[in-house]
């Protein structure tokens, strides 16, 4: 528990490395097809991933690439009591509020009103990590991840920038 | 090869910590004949267990004991648990640096004499010189490889330097190069050629890196004469009725606690561990902690002013292709007081891979503006600024007696606050840094605030008189002549450069006289 009060403090959430693989994306697009939920309900499920589609919002991304967000606020949540409360609580008052009928202009609204609170801060936190730590978003944001299993950039364009000139010998050499 | 000495062998030196300081004088005492236990309290890794990933990399390597965090720096606010991005693991943070291996310059030895006119900030001379730093400068650069040194070539340079050049070089800077760095552009010493991994923080798998874990260590153990052993957990330095070091008391992997005894105890855990095992081995002889009848233990912590810059260009750089700090602009490490502020700084580039850029561009920034910059990932480049920071007394290591760790020992609570000089420098160097981006077209800067300290220096400073400092030119306690501080900790300044070099050039040093001290029966 010191631990995982530590990283939730920091703001750093461990990921587990099967964190992926636990969010097929066909949980995505099914409304309340959420096979791998083990604390909450779909519906609050739903929620939570229209609020994380508003935290770190790119068009280009599908759906899929939150719903990780969201399996892990689950994983925690069955893990955690307090933090099932703080999720399902959370998530009351958004619905209160009729958070999933909102535009986009509404809902950030209605975040930016929680916002230092801790079930916001609880749900960015986890999605920062969650979100780029997904190789299916590394791939929009032409980032490769590991390099060793292909030898690295050495042979894999390191230096191939080539919209600005080459620096001299004396700076860069060619190696 | 490897050693095993009993817990009772009271001729042995113990070093508590296996980075760029403990590692290095654990081989400098092995080759003179000493035999050392090395304390380290992490786990072994190798090269086949790291990984190329941030988050995966983050949880392996790096220290995560509990912290507390307190002062007026966004650090406090952003990472309240953790003041520090440092290591824990065999091979301390050697594991996790980029490699920059720059000299002090001659003034940064004595800022109470060069700089002038700085209120509130406790500037001491250092108790010894370039000058006599200069051979073990020499000896521990051969050791680690620096590239531009001993007809080592510089690193060719990658894309993110190929932005930082041409823009600093049309900003009018002079001195822009891919570094002083650790890392073999070709197989040296029985280490390997870079790839140009671009996962330098995260372990390299190539080994072309220089680190304590895979050289000094392995070196050491070749000897007969090192003792190695993970996963121990320093929790006091014992002492006799004289007020001798007699031993260090430590938990072992499975939880046991030891005293192995010593001749002679050294401390290089860091400049946040270090002064809190010295608070937390108190006693009757020893109230306020051990090696602190001058109150000096913890104080003066400093962190290298730090800050970093980011351009976005119309076209793709892809920085984070190959080594993290591929290059340096080295025109601002001069003293200049015109500029507004004393000391001097250095821009290196630096770059994060996607899961830490998310983290750390703007901690806990989120909504479409931010993510809007995220999108410009592909389009970045990226530098460090790294400057001299100033000695506070009220800049300190304490313990925090509320919130104890896993053996029921009060963790370290780190108080910073910027001085105004550091601010000064911070923003004129953030100005710089855009200036340089700008030249090389970008579209937008962004100046992204302090990451958790990587450099953690001060806490033990040497001094010339006890009073004034824990420790003296060699690095032995003014109180406990047997006992040494062996890390960055004895920084009496912070000086402008990244600190692994100096620290291993101290620690060369110091196993020398450690070495000859003993032989005299000094110790």
């Amino acid at each position: 528990m010191k631990r995982r009060e530590f990283l939730h403090k920091s703001a750093i959430v461990i990921v587990g490395t099967a964190m992926a693989a636990a969010a097929p994306a066909s949980a995505a697009t099914g409304g309340d097809q959420w096979p791998t939920l083990k604390k909450l309900s779909p519906e609050q499920a739903r929620t939570l991933l229209k609020m994380a589609r508003q935290i770190y919002p790119h068009p280009k991304l599908d759906d899929a690439c939150y719903v990780a967000t969201v399996v892990d606020l689950d994983s925690n949540a069955a893990a955690s009591p307090e933090t099932a409360k703080l999720l399902a609580d959370g998530v009351a008052q958004l619905q209160r509020a009729k958070f999933d009928d909102l535009t986009p202009e509404q809902q950030t609204v209605l975040l930016v009103s929680i916002q230092s609170g801790p079930f916001f801060q609880k749900v960015r936190a986890t999605e920062v990590v969650s979100l780029y730590n997904n190789h299916a978003v590394w791939k929009q944001f032409d980032y490769r991840g590991a390099s060793y299993p292909f030898g690295g950039y050495v042979h894999h364009g390191f230096n191939d920038l080539n919209w600005l000139p080459d620096p001299p010998d004396s700076a860069s050499p060619k190696g | 090869m490897v050693a095993t000495f009993d817990p009772n062998d009271d001729s042995v030196v113990v070093i508590v910590g296996s980075g760029a300081g403990g590692g290095t004088l654990a081989n400098a005492l092995c080759r003179n004949g000493l035999k050392v236990v090395l304390l380290e309290a992490g786990t072994r890794q190798s090269r086949s267990t790291f990984h190329n990933d941030e988050w995966y990399a983050f949880n392996q390597l790096a220290w995560l004991d509990k912290r507390t965090t307190s002062g007026s720096w966004r650090v406090a606010k952003d990472f309240p648990n953790l003041p520090a991005w440092i290591c824990k693991t065999v091979g301390g943070t050697t594991v996790h640096w980029a490699g920059a291996s720059l000299r002090f310059a001659d003034h940064e030895f004595k800022t109470k004499t060069q700089y002038s006119g700085v209120s509130g900030a406790n500037l001491m001379d250092w108790p010894l010189t370039l000058q006599e730093l200069e051979p073990y400068y020499s000896k521990a650069e051969y050791r680690m490889g620096v590239t531009r040194t001993n007809d080592i070539p510089g690193l060719p340079g990658n894309n993110n330097f190929k932005v930082m050049y041409n823009g600093a070089t049309r900003a009018g800077y002079k001195t822009v190069h891919t570094g002083h760095m650790a890392i073999n552009p070709q197989p040296r010493d029985g280490r390997a050629g870079c790839m140009q991994l671009g996962f330098c923080f995260q372990g390299c798998k190539s080994g072309a890196k220089w680190s304590t874990l895979y050289t000094e260590i392995p070196e050491a153990e070749g000897t007969g004469r090192l003792d190695l052993r993970p996963q121990s957990m320093a929790l006091q330095v014992t002492h006799d009725k004289q007020g001798k070091a007699t031993g260090v008391l430590y938990a072992d992997a499975s939880g046991k606690q030891v005293i192995q005894k010593a001749r002679v105890v050294c401390l290089a855990g860091n400049s946040i561990e270090t002064p809190r095992l010295l608070l937390n081995s108190a006693s009757s002889t020893y109230p306020h902690g051990l090696a602190n009848s001058s109150g000096q233990v913890g104080k003066n912590y400093m962190r290298h002013t730090t800050g970093s810059v980011y351009g976005i260009f119309k076209k793709p750089v892809h920085m984070y292709r190959g080594t993290v700090m591929a290059g340096i602009i080295l025109d601002e490490a001069r003293l200049d007081p015109k500029r507004g502020f004393v000391g001097g700084f250095e821009m290196e580039t630096i770059s994060l891979g996607l899961p830490f850029m998310a983290s750390f561009l703007n901690p806990g920034a989120w909504g479409r503006e931010y993510t809007r910059q995220l999108e410009q990932y592909p389009n970045m480049a990226g530098m460090w600024i790294v400057g001299e920071d100033m000695p506070q007394e009220t800049n300190r290591v304490t313990l925090n007696t509320d919130v104890k760790d896993q053996w029921g020992l009060p963790v370290a609570n780190v108080h910073y606050d910027d001085h105004p000089n550091d601010v000064a420098m911070r923003n004129y160097a953030y100005k710089r840094g855009a200036a340089v981006y700008q030249a090389a077209g970008a579209v937008q800067t962004i100046e992204v605030p302090p990451y958790p300290s990587t450099h953690n220096l001060g806490t033990c400073r040497m001094s010339e008189k006890p009073d004034a400092g824990v420790c003296n030119k060699w690095g032995q306690t003014h109180d406990i002549k047997n006992l040494f501080i062996s890390d960055g900790s004895q920084f009496t300044t912070s000086g402008g450069e990244n600190p692994t070099l100096t620290i291993v050039t101290l620690a060369l040093r110091q196993g020398d006289h450690i070495a000859s001290e003993c032989a005299k029966k000094n110790l």
